[in-house]
């Protein structure tokens, strides 16, 4: 029904031609709102309901936890409000240097990251979709293979060791930069921009520099967005890499990566008779912190991804696909 | 010589294209191109000391190491089995979800359970794995519904017993992804031709037809061009939940070939077989995405290259 009624949105009919299908839509929500379709309705509604109940109550149960007091949390039954509430665990977590370290970097890689990337893929795309390029066909083969072929793990362990890369902020920041897909992504939007617009341009003696800061970027701007997004996201939830590369360097943990510590400190314990035990300072466990710190971490993330729909679906649609 | 003096013109004009594009290609070659020299490893007594230059040949040794050890066929089975489960789970409910969501009546509705179900994507895996930790915990939500309709005397400890690995595994894909990948089907059943849907009305065709007879089929090539890309990624599906989730009791279903590699390459300082383990996974994809790109390509579809 949705569909039908969409459609005189999307067509360019005439206004009869549109009265007809209004009625003919019309005529068949009467006939048809009975039976097996109400019961289609009533069944989709109730999928919904589950698939968001299923979706939202673990956030909302560790909202809770975060909220209720450590030991307390430690005998169940906190579902979705706080049993005895207390913010001890944030001013716990606040308190911890090694979360707020690993938060200051955690912000600071990915502001810089996404900044760096955007520009550099940007730079890139702009290069291979100038159609009288003579090596855009070279440059971007070069990058498709990358999407196919990478060393692995353990060459590019090395390389980075070799580099000077490990135990270092730039870890974070120079190896994955430039990224074959979103270049693509940002290739594919600026090809659709039309030549005229640089041909003319060029009449007036603008320069490629210009083309691609005055002309080319301003109209990019929604493209830009979307890449900003993924690149931002994967910097901000990036943990392996601190891991890996930084494990001796504290200076550069990351808050993910601190998370990490904390669950599987929490998961080590045998019982929750010795979380009890370890619970020395006052009400706070590690389960009830963590709880706490994955607020924290996830709250940016929250608070900002509902306002950016439109450019991650434009994007995923433009990337022509990914997972 | 029309064509020499044209390249002139050009090469004049285009200095800046061509000094970007060099400069980006030597990085290029050095973070993506140069890591493939370090697959000699694999063909080395390879020793930190000696380097890539001076390491012993020993041609195709680690590997047959490799194939001899149980454990790492174990692992193949695991990243396999792990990688299908989830393709087929994600994949099914991705376009269940999708369907579904467009038979939504209200458009507010749509909206709002759209919005929520881009939600765990944004999470990292280490997020989501706590969560999953809690939840399935002695004192979780699963555990208290459980014991509350009596299908268990006891709390069951779902991490301590290998038959729940995978579908944990399996059940975490689904809630983190199903409505992001759902996106790329919404988009395209948005692009169906609505007089498609008038037409199957007017023949009579109720909602169950409509969509077997045009939903469907409108996004078959969607779907065909995620089935390619995502089997050639079937081996690259497992990684991060599984090192996260995994634990001593149940390591002989959670450990994948990326984390075999980080165990022997990196914890135990073996570079050469954790590279050969490397190499026979990026070779497998390869050739998996070379296949299925050519099936697909038999069959008229869109494919990747």
């Amino acid at each position: 029904m949705d569909q039908t009624s969409s459609t005189f949105v999307n067509m360019a009919g005439t206004a009869t031609k549109r009265q007809e299908v209004k009625t003919l839509t019309k005529a068949k929500k009467r006939k048809k709102i009975s039976g097996a379709d109400l019961a289609f309705r009533i069944c989709n509604g109730l999928f919904m309901i589950i698939f968001v109940v299923v979706t939202l109550y673990p956030v909302l149960n560790t909202l809770a936890v975060s909220l209720n007091d450590g030991t307390d949390a430690l005998r169940g039954g906190i579902y979705l409000m706080p049993r005895v509430f207390t913010m001890k665990n944030y001013e716990t977590v606040l308190a911890k240097d090694n979360l707020v370290t690993g938060a200051f970097i955690t912000v600071a890689r990915t502001i810089i990251g996404t900044l760096l990337a955007l520009v550099t893929n940007a730079i890139l795309a702009f290069i291979v979709s100038r159609k009288n390029f003579m090596f855009a066909k070279q440059v971007s083969l070069f990058w498709v293979i990358t999407m196919y072929v990478n060393g692995g793990l353990i060459p590019t362990f090395l390389l980075f060791k070799s580099l000077g890369l490990t135990n270092s902020f730039a870890v974070y920041i120079i190896p994955g930069m430039i990224s074959a897909f979103n270049m693509l992504v940002i290739r594919t939007y600026m090809r659709g921009i039309p030549d005229s617009l640089e041909e003319s341009a060029q009449l007036d003696g603008a320069g490629y520099t210009t083309i691609f800061l005055k002309i080319i970027s301003p109209l990019c701007k929604p493209v830009y967005a979307t890449v900003a997004l993924f690149v931002a996201v994967g910097q901000w939830n990036s943990w392996f890499d601190a891991m890996l590369y930084n494990r001796m360097a504290s200076q550069y943990t990351t808050l993910q990566y601190e998370l990490m510590k904390l669950l599987s400190s929490v998961s080590n314990q045998s019982s929750s008779a010795e979380a009890m035990k370890n619970a020395g300072e006052g009400s706070v466990t590690p389960t009830s912190v963590r709880a706490a710190a994955t607020i924290v971490t996830m709250l940016p993330i929250i608070c900002i991804y509902p306002f950016l729909q439109k450019y991650f679906v434009t994007g995923l649609t433009l990337g022509g696909v990914k997972e | 010589m029309k064509t020499k003096s044209f390249n002139m013109v050009d090469f004049k004009h285009q200095k800046v294209l061509i000094f970007w594009a060099l400069a980006i290609t030597i990085y290029g070659v050095i973070f993506y191109y140069l890591p493939l020299c370090g697959w000699l490893m694999a063909f080395q007594n390879y020793k930190p000391v000696t380097g890539l230059l001076h390491s012993e040949f020993i041609g195709l040794g680690k590997f047959k190491l490799l194939f001899s050890d149980v454990t790492f066929l174990r692992v193949i089975r695991n990243t396999l089995a792990m990688g299908i489960i989830n393709l087929a789970v994600t994949f099914i409910m991705a376009i269940v979800f999708a369907i579904l969501l467009n038979e939504m009546a209200s458009k507010g509705g749509k909206k709002v359970v759209q919005t929520i179900s881009y939600l765990p994507h944004f999470l990292s895996w280490i997020i989501v794995t706590g969560i999953l930790h809690d939840a399935l915990s002695g004192t979780g939500i699963i555990n208290t519904l459980i014991m509350h309709f009596g299908w268990a005397s006891q709390p069951i400890n779902f991490f301590a017993h290998e038959k729940y690995f995978w579908p944990i595994v399996a059940f975490a894909n689904v809630w983190k992804e199903t409505g992001w990948n759902a996106i790329i089907y919404l988009a395209a059943i948005t692009s169906i031709d609505p007089s498609l849907y008038e037409a199957a009305a007017i023949d009579g065709a109720g909602r169950w037809a409509k969509i077997k007879n045009v939903t469907l089929p409108g996004i078959k090539p969607t779907i065909m061009i995620l089935l390619l890309m995502n089997v050639g990624n079937v081996l690259n599906a497992g990684f991060e939940i599984q090192y996260l989730l995994g634990n001593g009791l149940v390591q002989n279903v959670s450990q994948t070939i990326d984390i075999y590699v980080l165990k022997w390459g990196i914890s135990q300082g073996d570079y050469s077989i954790g590279t050969a383990a490397g190499i026979f996974k990026s070779v497998v994809s390869i050739v998996l995405i070379v296949i299925f790109n050519n099936i697909a390509k038999k069959h008229g579809e869109e494919r990747l290259f």
